[in-house]
């Protein structure tokens, strides 16, 4: 396949062992993108493993919107032979990749260290482009312009600027822009670190020009000055923990589990500036019952996590909904699953355990964002909903959104309400009397903040009376029952529908693309290209999973002929709650299992592979 | 302004509720409540400014039995719920209470942990050697080679020394009572609550109907003439109190009386009293470190709605 210039678009991967820097360059390298006007999407794909194992970073880049990766590469930077051809030579056992020569698209380059002194035809493609780069050798001149010579040896971490810096000589981008992003993450006792890093870029981009006249078939140059638009770039894990702090959390338990922590720790990091406070658990159980006693006490909890810790959180969450706690908001990050199973790759399949997370029947939200602004704007009304209904809610995300770096246009505050639902106030004072357990019409009772003189009240994970006090009685707890399913219908009439789902293109179209979460930019990505192909599409995404909104998603699908559902997961569990909610049934499904998140060319091949061979179930796993 | 109206005071009364109180006849958790509420009237808390926080079993029941907020959680999470609640409110006085099985089986985690943590609170265990309200069952304390009538088989497994644990897990109070020594155990309980950190009071408590062995007889020592349980603060030269909590030694020394005391001569010599106290700083002081709005008000109290996050999204861009 040749590059397809139209679309402006540069695909740039930067892999190497783990714990060698990579993480740093690419994200430094999106950053001078993101400054340079243009649309950015990176994510990085790890092992579970601190040091050595083979990782990826794929930072895609376009002077228009994108909001999610393609599986071909036009620029491969390699910092080790792995990333070139995989993991077959050295493994005994089964090989866990094949390297990434072969995404390169033709016309595309690679840059790898010519200390590898690897022969040409083993590539074994005539239509890329290869650019062997002394590291060691460059860097070396690099440190000696700064003053430094004789120390490429103690300063071997900067192999990976020196790969960085030749890419970004041969695809033409603006040195200077990088240049700013170096300067302003080297600040103060690290600066002279800002001058050797700059020395390196500088020092290898002129290295790749001046011995490589062939340049890779896609240039990448920034946007013109005055029509650069500033863009924030941010991760999943940056768009809740802000969104938690604008909601005004209080309390964050956590217990370290990919990839859940990176959220934690950035907001521990804010802890003292925003008045928050951040407790690491001893395990997952303390975490949410830490914040299931925070929320009783009027502070806003969260804990974040996730599948094996919200395994571990099940009876904490059943005790939350019995005893009609204001929360907390559970943040489950998905990962490959069942089990330990991939800790630090992407699935969609905890959607059923969401919507059932513990014992017996019990009210609580399940919301989905399919993109980091959906994060925080979810992230955000999720705490409200906790405080209205008095319910856990969980916001569902993956280790996809945790980690993808991207550009977000912006994140609009001015609408943004906290609402704290009803708080009960003792009138006249100091009289007791107060039933924290009230039967209301809509299920809500007003609740009390303990230290509150005049509406003092125990309550109790055992089924109890309007004052929270134990009992077995039949017609208790029939009401009781009642009145906190209650809760769940109120939630239904009251929460707005853009919150619980959106209809993407046309309202009627041949074929409607049902998913959730965060396939939603590569389903995006990938319309275009299927609309060129000549199919009539649209694209239903559903983001309130609890309570369905059954009615708005049984009358689309009921004026699709063709639903095709597409889900990270080997099952299809959207599938499965849409036939229970509504009794339809999609026609065909597109699943993926790999533990790696949808790129636009699967979402599009499974599409067309489901439309073409009338296949009801389709696999793809392109990684 | 209205004008301050003088500080009111507490009647007894005013701790106790009117729910009906399902414990068996003669149980000993019944000396544990009453020293809870004595020790809630002697100090003069405000009811309201008190959380009992309680596990599951008999001994969870308790804050439905005290009037005053409270949180009958889940079996062996007491201490987490416990946390988040003074996390979210430190003026509260906040105590939790539960069983052995509670505490040293399901929860074993949060006991440890807890000890580590120093939150300013009090944790008070029902000692009775078995699970009572699933028919008793072996608890963690329950000795190896005992059988009480409910059980098929003598334990095969130890029964664990939990001031020897706490003593280990950091605690920095830690005494034992007994539930029908009610005066002395009123004394322990204002100490504890009185402790700056987290103070932890076992209490061995009879279970007349499955515990046949640990009887109220057997600690009046019936069978050997004498009792068997020994005030520590009747041994004129007991000190369990640091006075240097920087000095190693000190710390060193007063734990190993303690862990001594704690294994004394097994079953026929029980001590109880106060094993050892040190004043460390506590987890809600160093949180206050690290947010400092915390020294001047509890967290619940915050303007945590205000926050402006542009810093945030500027740095991002």
């Amino acid at each position: 396949m040749e590059i397809d210039l139209s679309r402006r678009e540069l695909s740039w991967v930067l892999g190497g062992p783990q714990g060698g820097g990579i993480n740093a360059s690419a994200e430094l390298f999106a950053r001078a993108l993101a400054r340079g006007g243009l649309s950015v999407f990176a994510n990085i794909e790890f092992h579970s493993n601190i040091m050595g194992k083979h990782s990826y970073y794929r930072v895609t880049a376009a002077p228009h919107p994108i909001r999610s990766h393609l599986d071909e590469i036009h620029v491969l930077v390699a910092l080790d032979e792995e990333t070139l051809f995989g993991d077959a030579a050295q493994r005994k056992h089964y090989p866990s990749h094949v390297g990434h020569v072969h995404q390169v698209l033709a016309g595309g380059g690679i840059v790898y260290d010519a200390d590898l002194k690897i022969d040409p035809a083993r590539f074994e493609r005539d239509d890329i482009h290869l650019y062997p780069i002394p590291y060691l050798e460059v860097l070396e001149v690099a440190l000696a312009s700064a003053g430094r010579a004789g120390q490429a040896r103690k300063h071997i971490v900067m192999r990976n600027t020196v790969a960085l810096g030749a890419s970004i000589g041969l695809i033409g981008y603006d040195e200077d822009l990088v240049e700013a992003v170096i300067r302003e993450s080297f600040k103060g006792r690290k600066a002279e670190a800002a001058d050797l890093n700059v020395a390196a870029v500088r020092t290898a981009a002129a290295y790749a020009r001046d011995h490589f006249a062939a340049r890779p078939g896609v240039q990448l140059r920034a946007v013109p000055v005055g029509e650069r638009v500033q863009r924030v770039l941010m991760k999943g894990v940056h768009a809740v923990g802000i969104a938690k702090l604008k909601a005004g959390l209080g309390l964050q338990a956590y217990y370290p589990i990919s990839p859940a922590t990176d959220e934690s720790v950035y907001l521990e990091s804010k802890g003292s500036a925003y008045q928050l406070v951040v407790v690491q658990a001893e395990d997952e159980i303390a975490s949410i019952n830490m914040a299931v006693g925070a929320a009783h006490m009027g502070v806003r909890a969260a804990t974040s996590t996730a599948g094996p810790g919200f395994a571990l959180m099940s009876e904490g969450i059943g005790f939350a909904a019995i005893t009609e706690s204001p929360g907390p908001v559970i943040f489950l990050w998905q990962r490959g699953g069942p089990s330990t199973g991939l800790p630090t790759r992407s699935e969609q399949a905890d959607l059923q355990f969401a919507l059932h997370p513990a014992h017996g029947d019990f009210p609580h939200i399940v919301i989905a964002p399919g993109d980091l602004e959906e994060a925080f704007y979810h992230s955000f009304e999720a705490f409200n909903w906790a405080d209205r209904y008095q319910v856990p809610v969980i916001v569902l995300l993956d280790k996809f959104l945790a980690s993808s770096l991207y550009t977000v246009p912006g994140i609009d505050t001015s609408r943004l309400r906290i609402d704290r639902g009803l708080v009960y106030q003792p009138q006249p004072p100091d009289r007791n009397g107060y039933r924290r357990h009230a039967l209301t019409a809509n299920g809500i009772s007003p609740r009390a903040v303990p230290g509150t003189p005049g509406s003092i009240f125990s309550t109790t994970s055992d089924e109890h009376d309007p004052q929270g006090h134990i009992t077995e009685g039949v017609e208790n707890r029939i009401a009781m029952m009642r009145k906190r399913m209650e809760k769940l219908e109120t939630a239904a009439r009251e929460i707005p529908s853009s919150f619980k789902y959106e209809l993407f293109g046309p309202r009627k179209a041949d074929v409607t693309l049902l998913a959730w979460g965060s396939s939603k930019g590569a389903l995006l990505d990938a319309v275009p290209a299927l609309e060129r192909r000549g199919r009539s599409v649209n694209v239903l995404q559903i983001r309130l999973m609890r309570p369905f909104p059954a009615a708005e998603v049984g009358q689309i699908l009921g004026d699709s002929k063709t639903t095709i559902l597409i889900e990270g997961n080997y099952s299809g569990q959207l599938g499965a709650l849409v036939r229970e909610h509504t009794g339809i049934m999609p026609t065909h499904k597109v699943l993926k299992y790999d533990g790696r998140p949808f790129s636009r060319n699967e979402i599009i091949e499974g599409v067309e592979t489901a439309l073409s061979d009338r296949s009801p179930q389709v696999m793809v796993s392109h990684a | 302004m209205p004008e301050a109206s003088p500080p009111r005071t507490y009647a007894l009364q005013e701790y106790k509720t009117d729910v009906h109180v399902d414990w068996c006849p003669g149980c000993g958790d019944f000396g544990i409540l009453s020293s809870i509420q004595q020790a809630f009237y002697q100090l003069q808390l405000p009811p309201h400014r008190i959380a009992m926080i309680s596990g599951i079993g008999c001994s969870g029941k308790t804050p439905h039995y005290v009037d005053t907020y409270g949180l009958h959680t889940l079996h062996g999470r007491a201490l987490p719920v416990a946390t988040g609640a003074k996390l979210a409110n430190h003026e509260l006085t906040v105590v939790a209470v539960g069983g052995d099985g509670d505490g040293y089986g399901i929860g074993a985690g949060y006991f440890l942990n807890s000890g580590r943590r120093n939150l300013d609170i009090t944790y008070i265990v029902f000692n009775n050697g078995v699970y009572g309200l699933t028919k008793g069952q072996a608890s963690p304390t329950l000795a190896k080679g005992l059988r009480t009538k409910s059980m098929p088989e003598a334990s095969i497994q130890e029964g664990i020394n939990p001031i020897a644990v706490a003593l280990g897990a950091g605690y920095t109070w830690i005494g034992r009572g007994y539930a029908l020594d009610v005066k002395h155990l009123v004394g322990l309980i204002v100490e504890a609550i009185q402790h700056r950190g987290t103070a932890f009071l076992d209490v061995f408590q009879t279970c007349p109907v499955y515990n046949d062995l640990r009887t109220k007889e057997w600690y009046a020592g019936a069978d050997i003439g004498r009792p068997r349980l020994r005030r520590l603060d009747q041994d004129p030269g007991w000190e369990p109190h640091v006075r240097n909590p920087r000095d190693v030694d000190e710390i060193v020394e007063k734990k190993v009386r303690a862990l001594q005391a704690s294994y004394e001569t097994g079953d026929d010599r029980l001590a109880i009293g106060v094993f050892y106290q040190v004043d460390l700083p506590t987890y809600d002081e160093q949180m206050a470190h690290k947010v400092p709005a915390l020294k001047d008000h509890p967290l619940v109290d915050l303007p945590l709605d205000q926050r402006n996050i542009e810093p945030l999204l500027r740095e991002l861009e």
